[in-house]
């Protein structure tokens, strides 16, 4: 009874989809970095994509966020709940990028080109390493970030030069905007310092702070706690565990510390060579003996091995099902 | 140890090194010290002046064993005690101080020239005049290289287009200069798109390069259609600006109108303020754009393009008013410059002149509005100094010639700027925005952009 309920709460990313990847291959010439790669990220989630270095999470990344053009698949973000996949068949037909009409928004990523991607589709990232406006204070980095809203309300720089009221009220409420995710960053003090001078672990959230401005649907954050002490990682979780909660936005993220991973996870894909060797909840996953020989390199039956050795419960069968469990 | 054996060995390595110097010297400079060629009856004429040659050698080993003994080797050089920029507060004060200033100079500058020097003024205040084209010119070109970051070796173009533009449209239509000016600008901005375009796919290096090639193109059309453009002949009789309709004549025009004696010098100053109110407007329209959000993308894809992409910015776009903002500038500063000479031609507009306003912004600091005032008065005003250090000729003779120096004094500027202040004159950012405290921005933190 209990394990259906959790398993019931736990497949909100089946029920209630925000981004759909689906058969998403993108091969570089000869190398195949990702491979017929399928899954779901859940409305409200924290999705995390983990894998051993070089499994593809950074290219699966990029494909969502329009840095690369993905070979073969599709990748549909949906605004508002209750998109039907019909709707998405029929805009893939169509061959238009989105359909941005009513409540029930869709948007085919692998057809966008970046900018609009994060402009119309809502999706934020960050970068695996920082790539923040160094010289700019870090307000005017989260002014940058509110570029298309302030574009029209300067009518297109025009009413911004005679500099009309419209245009001074949108850039104080910009401005107010950006102080409260500075607030929320702990960053407010420094609001006035150069990015290149803040502290490597303030650089990370002022990155997550400028993806927020963009009034994101899904945040996806590469590594977001590298490098970060403990206190920070700490902090971090806190940061997105309220965007989350109190901002609607489903977080994507990639990350090595597993201990951030399995703490704030809703929901664990692992990747391997290019393809998904688990989908499922953190505890789950922990366990998943795939998953572990992927880490550490060995053979399936060696972890079996292992753990009947060390006495923990065998998951193996369990297992070896689980991606067709995973359709209804 | 170590100190009591240095003293003789800094003495013995300087020699040393002195005279790998001088030796040096000796060899690459024997062509050019030691053997002189002349004309002569029946082919080259041979002199040999080893005493040249060895007085050269001898120089560059005693310079250098000087370095070496005060500076190089020496356990504390004599250079250390010398600061190379002013206190803190001083040039906070001064770089507070100075636009103003500087402004205040230059609206009354005219009247300050004719009552300093009334029987040179006429050519000191076109002497003005250059210098505040180029002025407007480096503010122009500071908006494509300074905020956006996008090395444009061939802005000269779209000066060429807007001197073009306006002597042609005042050929065949007979459209004076006040209606031509907006539309100058107008087809120098469409030709930055036209240019710009395909041009701003590329990154660093090949934009330089790209750009560089469309600046001689259009040279080169301007050059070889005779037909359109007079091809080397170029275009004369260009109109001079009215004032509001009054003609600089000796009778009917303004001196009439207002009741004053004719004087040539009214259509010099009158011409200086038009460009000096040019160059306000560019500089007004700058300083507001970089505040607004297209200026802080500007900045933004100068820091970091890949991040910009990610933000939802359309950095093509982007780039594009970038640089055909920068071109409507220069499209202005060429019909005012056509207005001025009369007379255009191809010759005007090569590549050397691409490469001093370029000189003048990346040497006043990128993106620094007064850093490219000081740049031009020192580059375009210094040649003409030079020009007029006659005294020069009492000292090493008649023969003397102080112009044919200015590349080389040009050149150790340039590279004595280079070495202590790197990012220009004035290289310090102001943030477009501030949420209790402005603080500047030392440069050391602003990227340079593409190609740099």
């Amino acid at each position: 009874m209990e394990t259906a309920m959790k398993t019931n709460r736990a497949r909100n990313w089946d029920r209630n989809v925000v981004l759909s990847v689906e058969h998403l291959t993108m091969r570089f010439g000869g190398l195949v970095a990702v491979n017929d790669l399928s899954f779901n990220v859940g409305r409200g989630d924290i999705t995390a994509l983990i894998g051993p270095n070089g499994a593809g999470k950074t290219t699966v990344f990029n494909c969502v966020t329009g840095f690369y053009k993905p070979t073969e698949g599709r990748i549909a973000m949906r605004h508002g709940a209750g998109v039907s996949q019909d709707q998405i068949e029929a805009l893939t037909r169509t061959g238009r990028q989105y359909d941005d009409d009513g409540d029930h928004r869709v948007f085919l990523l692998e057809r966008m080109p970046d900018f609009e991607i994060s402009k119309r589709a809502k999706v934020a990232r960050t970068f695996q390493n920082i790539r923040l406006f160094g010289g700019m204070t870090a307000l005017e980095n989260l002014l940058v970030a509110q570029h298309n809203p302030l574009m029209i309300a300067s009518s297109m720089t025009v009413g911004g030069i005679l500099n009309l009221p419209g245009y001074r009220k949108a850039r104080g409420e910009a401005i107010d905007f950006a102080a409260y995710w500075l607030e929320k960053t702990g960053l407010i003090d420094r609001a006035d310092d150069p990015a290149a001078d803040l502290p490597y672990g303030a650089q990370r959230r002022l990155e997550i702070a400028r993806a927020m401005c963009i009034r994101p649907h899904l945040l996806c954050l590469d590594e977001p706690a590298a490098g970060l002490n403990p206190r920070e990682s700490t902090e971090l979780n806190e940061l997105l565990q309220y965007i989350r909660k109190d901002h609607d936005t489903s977080i994507l993220l990639i990350e090595h510390d597993m201990g951030v991973v399995m703490e704030i996870s809703d929901h664990v894909i692992v990747l391997d060579y290019g393809q998904k060797i688990a989908d499922d909840t953190a505890d789950e996953v922990k366990n998943d003996p795939k998953v572990i020989s992927a880490y550490l390199g060995v053979d399936e039956d060696e972890v079996a091995a292992i753990e009947e050795s060390i006495d923990m419960p065998v998951h193996h069968a369990k297992h070896s099902q689980r991606d067709e469990g995973g359709q209804p | 140890m170590a100190s009591t054996t240095s003293q003789p060995n800094i003495i013995a390595d300087s020699i040393k090194d002195a005279l790998i110097a001088a030796f040096l010297a000796a060899v690459l400079g024997f062509f050019f010290f030691a053997l002189r060629t002349d004309i002569g009856p029946g082919g080259l004429d041979l002199t040999y002046r080893w005493g040249l040659w060895f007085t050269a050698a001898a120089i560059v080993f005693a310079v250098r064993l000087l370095l070496n003994l005060f500076i190089f080797k020496a356990a504390n050089p004599i250079t250390r005690g010398i600061k190379l920029s002013a206190p803190e507060g001083v040039t906070s004060v001064v770089g507070r101080g100075l636009g103003p200033v500087l402004l205040a100079l230059a609206a009354c500058l005219p009247f300050l020239l004719m009552w300093l020097f009334p029987n040179r003024d006429r050519q000191y205040i076109d002497l003005a005049i250059l210098i505040m084209t180029y002025v407007m010119l480096g503010w122009g070109l500071n908006v494509v290289v300074g905020l956006a970051g996008l090395l444009d070796l061939g802005y000269v173009a779209f000066y060429a287009v807007g001197a073009y533009s306006f002597a042609l449209l005042a050929q065949h239509l007979n459209i004076g200069f006040w209606t031509a000016l907006p539309l100058a600008g107008v087809l120098a901005a469409c030709w930055g798109i036209i240019l710009g375009y395909p041009v701003l796919r590329l990154r660093g290096d090949y934009l330089a390069i790209v750009t560089l090639a469309f600046g001689e193109i259009i040279r080169v059309v301007l050059l070889n259609w005779y037909d359109f453009t007079g091809g080397p002949d170029g275009i004369s009789g260009i109109p001079k600006p009215s004032f509001f309709g009054l003609e600089f004549n000796r009778s009917g025009g303004f001196a009439e109108f207002f009741g004053i004696d004719y004087d040539s010098i009214h259509r010099f100053v009158y011409l200086y303020y038009i460009i000096f109110a040019l160059a306000l407007i560019t500089n007004f329209v700058t300083l507001r754009l970089r505040k607004l959000p297209i200026g802080r993308a500007w900045e933004a894809l100068r820091e970091d393009e890949i991040a910009c992409r990610s933000l939802g910015i359309n950095t093509t776009n982007t780039k594009l008013t970038a640089f055909s903002i920068g071109a409507m500038f220069a499209g202005f500063a060429g019909s005012f410059f056509a207005t001025r000479q009369g007379f255009i031609s191809p010759e005007s507009f090569t590549f050397l002149e691409s490469a001093i306003i370029l000189a003048i912004v990346v040497l006043g600091g990128l993106g620094s509005q007064v850093g490219v005032v000081i740049a031009s008065v020192v580059m375009i005003g210094g040649i003409e100094v030079l020009r007029n250090l006659n005294w020069l000729k009492d000292i090493f003779g008649p023969d003397f010639e102080p112009t044919q120096y200015r590349m080389l004094i040009f050149g150790l500027a340039m590279v004595m700027i280079m070495v202590w202040k790197p990012r220009g004159i004035i290289s310090s950012r102001n943030p477009s925005a501030v949420y209790k405290e402005k603080k500047k921005i030392s440069s050391d933190m602003v990227a340079q952009g593409e190609g740099h």
